[in-house]
This record gives C-alpha cells, structure tokens and sequence, in this order.
C-alpha cells in the first residue's frame, strides 16, 4: 500500500478535461485504483481526485505528463496523515428478521446509516476512509451482500490552508 | 517562470508579419466562418493547404475573398505533412484545412507526425453541425476524441464568438514552449452563425505556462560537471534548431572543445564539417559519436529526448555518464534516462546561461586531450563509406553524396523514412539550419513530398530537395499535381531500389533472406514508369541508371525552375545502412559493416 499515492487535480471545468486525464492515465501505462471529479467552491475550476498505484519515479512521469495538459492548472500530492480522505458506500444487505438486529448494530458500531429499508433487505449509507468501508464490508459479508456501489475517494487537506494557496506537486 | 506574450502582443507581432490586417480590429459583423478567416489573417498566415468540404464549406466563402493563399491539396495528409514543412522551414506556425470525418481523419498521421517531432501546426476542421454531433451523421467522425492523444491540445467550438479567441489560442500553444499541432474542430453551424468579430481576443489559458528560464543553481551545477569532466559530450536535439541557438551552441562548444553529436532532429544545428561534430549517435549514428556517448563520462544533453533510436538498449546506454538533461519540456528530463542535473528552459537561454557560466568560472578549460585522441583515432578507423555495388549497378549513396555536393549547404532536403532517409542524414554535409526536414519521431513514410511542397512555398527562392523512395513516393506523389498546378517547382531525387529498402535490410539480416513484401516491382516490372508518372503529373521526369550520369542529370534538374522535377534514380536493390545498431541492442552491439564489429571494450581509456 505505500505505493498509493493520492493526487488532487485542479482543472479548468470544461467538456473534455476528464477524457483528457483519464486517457493520459491509460496511454502512459498507469491503472488508477479510483477517481472522483466534482466542482470547487469556484465553479471555473473542477477537483480531480486520483488515486494511483505507482512507484515514486513513475509517478513523478504521470505527474509531469498531466501538468502539461493545458486544462490543468494545479497538481498537489496529498499524504494519508495530512488530509483527511474519504469514501461514499451504498450497499443492499440481505436482512430478514431474524437478522435485522445484528446487522443494525454493525451499521451502528460504524457510524453508518440505514437509508431504505424493505422486508429482506437493508440499504445503508457509509463514508469513511477505504480502511473503515474494507471493515464495514467485511461484517456485513456474511448476511449477503446482495449489492454495493461505492465513490471514488475524495480527499482535503488537514489545516487551514487551502490547496489553491499552497505549493502545487513539481517536479524536476 | 515567463508570462506568454499577450494577445496584444501576437497581434502586433502577427499583423507587422502580414502587413496588411490592423493590430486591433473594430467591431465587425460576420460569421463564425467570417471569424475564422478573419482570425487567420490578423494572425499573419500566409498560406493555408486544404482541401474543402460540405462542413467546413462555409469557411471558403470568406477564404475567396482572402489576401491569404490557400493551396488545393489533393489529400489531407499531404496539406497536413504540408504544414509540417511549412513550419519547419520556417519557424512559424503551419496552417492546413480540412473537412469533417473521412477529411479530418486524414489528416491524422500528419498531425502525429507533427506531434512526435514537435512541429507548430494548426490544423481547422469542420464538424457536423451540433445538433448532429452523437448521431453517426454523414461525414462525422469524433476528430477532437480522436486527436486528443496527438496534439498538444485541441478544440471544438461550441459558439461562433469564441472562434477568434480560440484560434489565437491554437496559435499562441503550437508556436510557444515546446511547440506541437493544434486542432480545432469547428461546427458547420458555428460557422454559419452570426457574430461580431472583434480583435484581438483576451487569451484564456490559466493552465499554461511555459518555462523558458532555466535555474541559475541548475546552471552552476551544470557548469560545475562541465569543468570536472574527462571525456564530456554535447548530445544535442531538435530543441536547439527550435529555440534558434544554433550561434550559441556553437560558442559553447568552442568555448569548451567538448565533441558534440547531432540527433536526427538535429541535423544542421552544427556544421558537419566543423571539427568538433562526431555525426550523429543512434542506430545508424556514426562509430564515433556512438562511441563518445558510450564512453563519455558527462552528456550535456540540449533539446534532445533520449530516443531509443539514439540510446539502443537504454540500460547499457552511456553507462559511465551523468546527465546534465536541459528541455524546454520538463516531462521529457528523467522519462527515460536519470538526470542528475535538470534544467528546465528554453535552449536558447540555457546555451547562453552556460555560456556565461562556464566562462564565469574563469579557469581554463580541460582540453580533453585524451579524450580527443582517442575520438580522432576512431574517426580515422570508422569513417563513413559504404561498398561499391555490382558491376553496372548505381549506388544509392553515391546518388545522395552527390546530390548534397551539387545541391550544396543553402538548399533544403526534405527526406521519407528509410534507407534513403539515412543515407541522406550520413552523405549530406549540413552546414545551417532549417536545412533538414524529415519525420523523425514517427517515422511517416510520404512525408517527404508534401512536406518539400510546404518547404518550398515557405522559401521559393531556396532550391528545395526531396529525398525519397520508391516506397515512399508511391504513398503521397499526387501533390506533385499541386505542385504542377501552383507553381512550386520542388524537385525529386527518387531512390529507386525497387523495395521496401529498410524493412528488405532486416529481412536480410534477421529473417534469413526471406522477403516476405517487400519487393514492389519498381524495378522488374517498371510499375509505375517513375517518368511517365511525373510527366503525367505534370513535372519533368527524368531517369538515371548509371554513376555517369548522376551528376549530369542532378545539373540538369537543377537547370529546370519552371516546373517541379522528378529523377527516378534506379539504384542497387540490395544496398544496405551502415554503421546499424540492432534494434533492442546496446549500443555496445554497433556494426560498422557487415559482420564488423568495432571492440569498443577494448578501447578503454
């Protein structure tokens, strides 16, 4: 896992700029474990969010390959202890009676929430870091896992300064 | 950190280029198709090569009316490899048109090609209108997906008012940093609605920002290893010819007595006679600008990318060497060879920052005395030459040694790809730049044709020179129709082997001799007649079978300035192109010839 690198994106928001990075990805021979792209709080600029499985020298390539992309304005490498990072789960569990109390527990003991109930099933929404979602999956696998969809991870900067003040990831 | 120039700026610069259009235009009504020919003009284009077409149709109109000249190609490959040698002739940014699916796929291989060997072209496409954008309508073809991978960046116009600024912005990327092709893809639509042209357009491009200026520290460090070197090398690339530093590079190099190699892309950056210039490394380099990069103890690497054509097998390339890696791109520093010294910057400021460097640091340089000796002793072992053919038969490279004698160092030479393309880059003596234009990076066979035609329109008073083979020739000769028509009278020295020449070598070298494809039947079968071909095409054809006859028809082709010229040298079907490192070898591995292996290990200093 300490190949796991999370990088933040800022791109200009327009049609074409995710094709752009994801098909950069791909071209240069890099698999990316999970993406998510949303607007900022300025809506000119778009967030992208990559999670990368890469040694440090190739990553230093992709990143230096996607600050060339005219749409992207800002590359910033953000570290596990310094931000916080987190992901969306929805996920349909089988759970009759009998079992509906067990499972509301697990979703207790996680901090999750129920979302739609039916009579055999439990739908629940979880965030988390991909730690705590792993965990949570992990309980609720033996009741049946009947669906599950998950986000990419977003992450944020631990402190109070923001990622379009601080040094942008730079290589060479 | 530079601020690009403003579109004020371009503007001035554009129309004191044109001479015609006003710096700043005042409101004026038109469409997006007005827009765009408007735009182009205020730019200072000159020439555009295309082709028209239902989408992109409405742009002509306007162009009817145009100062600007707009060649009639007859394919789009050849208005784009037109572009292509346009700009390289030139420096400036290569325009070429075309129409919407089939025209703008066509025009794929020329803007990779320009794309490899970072060449600034435009290339404008229409699209289906918007509505019909998704629909699989007639003629459409997702031109913007599909160049996305091979342009430096690309555009589709959403509104007729965004045309001009979008188009000063095509032309601001191709032409700044590292320059690359640029397309935009225009909507039939677009084109047709109303707007206000307006120039010049606010540039909007928040993400892009070249540097030119390296960094002092790294020039220092630079400058440092520089001084401490035994047995440096100057590796020089496509980027010096870019930047225009050739004056520079060449003050440097004597300021220092370092050996300086010139890549492919670099041919012309530095004299070929000048006595410091080894030739150029790679596949087909010369033994001893292979051997100074494999034995040097420093590369100074300017512009250049560490192509597997140049190192062989990377993990044995240039083994002892640090790598001071100076590129105006800083993604090329470190993709395939460590830099222990980055410089990010343009090679014009690098070379000049060096230069003040190194005489900065005041003490006499190292001679490299040893160093010398031992590349003049494997200059005077391993020289350039090659094999007479058999009896009657005409050797390519006496046809191309020849060429370049009588031609002489001002004309341009504009080669294909393949023996011919080597040979030439051996048996020519380059003197300037802009004087050698060839595909380099994707290896485009047919460039050669259309690229001299944008190389001649370019510079009409300069004899302009393709270089090309059977093979080649065969994939792109109808702009030789172009040429007839619009008076660019370029001229052709056909290497005629009759084969696939380059893929026959390997056949022959790692496949037994078994020549699977590759003969075309120029020679046996004499299909097409090269001169009949010409002739019909409205060129003079000539031929040359005999080495007799080689410098009198290249004198007589030279006589002929009204028409375009077609020699169809046929020459010895089984030469092949040495020195050759094989493909996947070290560069340990270089044969000088045909089982001749200079022992670089033996030579160890």
């Amino acid at each position: 896992m300490t190949n796991t690198h999370t990088l933040s994106v800022l791109v200009e928001n327009k049609p074409g700029v995710l094709a752009r990075v994801s098909g950069l990805f791909s071209r240069r021979g890099f698999n990316i474990d999970s993406l998510a792209v949303g607007e900022t709080e300025n809506p000119d600029v778009s967030r992208i969010t990559i999670v990368v499985n890469a040694d440090s020298s190739p990553l230093e390539q992709v990143t230096k390959q996607l600050n060339k992309l005219i749409n992207v304005l800002k590359i910033v490498e953000l570290d596990s202890q310094q931000s916080v990072q987190r992901e969306l789960l929805l996920v349909k569990v089988r759970a009759d009676r009998t079992q509906r109390g067990q499972v509301l527990e697990t979703v207790e003991l996680f901090r999750a929430k129920v979302i739609d109930v039916a009579p055999d099933t439990l739908t629940i929404e979880a965030t988390g870091a991909p730690d705590k979602l792993d965990a949570l999956l992990r309980d609720l696998e033996p009741y049946g896992i009947k669906e599950m969809v998950q986000s990419g991870l977003v992450a944020i900067g631990r402190g109070s300064r923001s990622i379009t003040t601080g040094p942008a990831l730079r290589a060479a | 950190m530079t601020r690009p120039p403003s579109p004020e700026t371009l503007a001035h610069r554009a129309s004191a280029a044109a001479g015609a259009v006003p710096a700043v235009a005042a409101p004026i009504k038109t469409t997006g198709a007005g827009a765009v020919v408007r735009s182009l003009e205020a730019l200072g284009v000159e020439v555009a090569f295309g082709i028209p077409g239902g989408a992109i149709l409405p742009a002509y109109d306007p162009l009817y009316d145009s100062k600007m000249r707009h060649i009639l190609v007859r394919h789009e490959q050849g208005a784009g490899h037109a572009a292509t040698g346009y700009a390289q002739a030139t420096g400036k940014v290569g325009v070429c048109i075309a129409t919407s699916g089939p025209g703008a796929t066509n025009l794929v291989t020329a803007i990779a090609d320009a794309y490899m060997d970072s060449v600034p072209i435009v290339a404008i496409t229409g699209q289906v209108a918007r509505p019909l954008i998704g629909t699989d309508a007639f003629q459409e073809a997702d031109i913007f997906g599909i160049t996305l991978p091979i342009t430096k960046h690309n555009f589709l116009a959403q509104t007729a008012d965004e045309v001009p600024r979008l188009i000063a912005e095509a032309f601001h990327l191709a032409s700044t940093g590292r320059p690359g092709p640029v397309l935009v893809d225009i909507p039939k639509d677009v084109l047709q609605t109303e707007t206000t042209f307006q120039w010049p357009p606010t540039l909007d491009l928040p993400g892009y920002r070249p540097t030119l200026h390296p960094h002092g520290k790294q020039i220092r460090e630079a400058a440092r290893l520089i001084a401490q070197a035994k047995r440096p090398v100057l590796y020089v690339g496509g980027g010096v010819l870019k930047a225009g530093a050739t004056e520079g590079l060449r003050k440097l190099a004597e300021l220092t007595g370092i050996p300086v190699v010139t890549t492919l892309m670099a041919l012309g950056a530095f004299p070929d006679s000048h006595p410091q210039h080894l030739g150029m490394p790679g596949m087909h380099g010369t033994v001893p600008a292979v051997y100074a990069l494999q034995k040097a103890d420093l590369l100074i690497t300017i512009g250049a990318r560490f192509d597997d054509r140049v190192t062989g097998k990377i993990d044995t390339f240039a083994p002892d060497a640090k790598i001071v890696h100076a590129d105006i791109d800083p993604a090329e520093i470190g993709k395939n060879r460590h830099a222990d010294v980055p410089i990010v910057g343009d090679a014009r400021h690098v070379i000049d920052e060096l230069i003040a460097a190194v005489s900065a640091q005041g003490k006499t340089q190292d001679p490299y005395e040893s160093w010398w000796a031992t590349l003049e002793d494997m200059r005077r072992r391993y020289p350039l030459g090659f094999d007479e053919p058999d009896e009657g038969e005409l050797a390519p490279q006496y046809v191309i040694e020849r060429l370049g004698a009588l031609a002489g160092p001002d004309a341009i030479y504009v080669s294909g790809v393949g023996q011919h393309q080597m040979w030439a880059s051996q048996f020519i003596k380059f003197e300037k730049p802009g004087t050698w234009l060839n595909s380099g990076g994707a290896g485009t066979m047919g460039y050669a044709v259309p690229a001299a035609m944008g190389a001649k329109v370019a510079k009409p008073d300069t004899a302009v020179w393709a270089i090309d083979g059977d093979g080649c020739f065969q994939m792109t000769n109808q702009e030789l129709a172009t040429c007839a028509l619009e008076g660019i009278p370029i001229k052709i020295a056909l290497i005629n082997n009759g084969n696939l020449g380059m893929v026959k070598q390997w056949q022959t070298l790692f496949y037994e001799g078994r020549y699977s494809n590759t003969n075309l039947g120029t020679h046996k079968h004499r299909i097409p007649d090269f001169v009949k071909l010409a002739e019909a095409l409205g060129c003079v054809g000539l031929r040359c079978e005999s080495k007799e006859d080689v410098d009198k028809v290249i004198k007589q082709a030279m006589e002929i300035n009204d028409a375009p010229v077609v020699i169809d040298f046929t020459v010895a079907a089984d030469a092949m192109v040495w020195p050759f490192v094989p493909g996947g070898m070290g560069n340990d591995e270089i044969m000088f010839a045909r089982d001749v292996r200079p022992m670089f290990d033996e030579d160890d200093i």
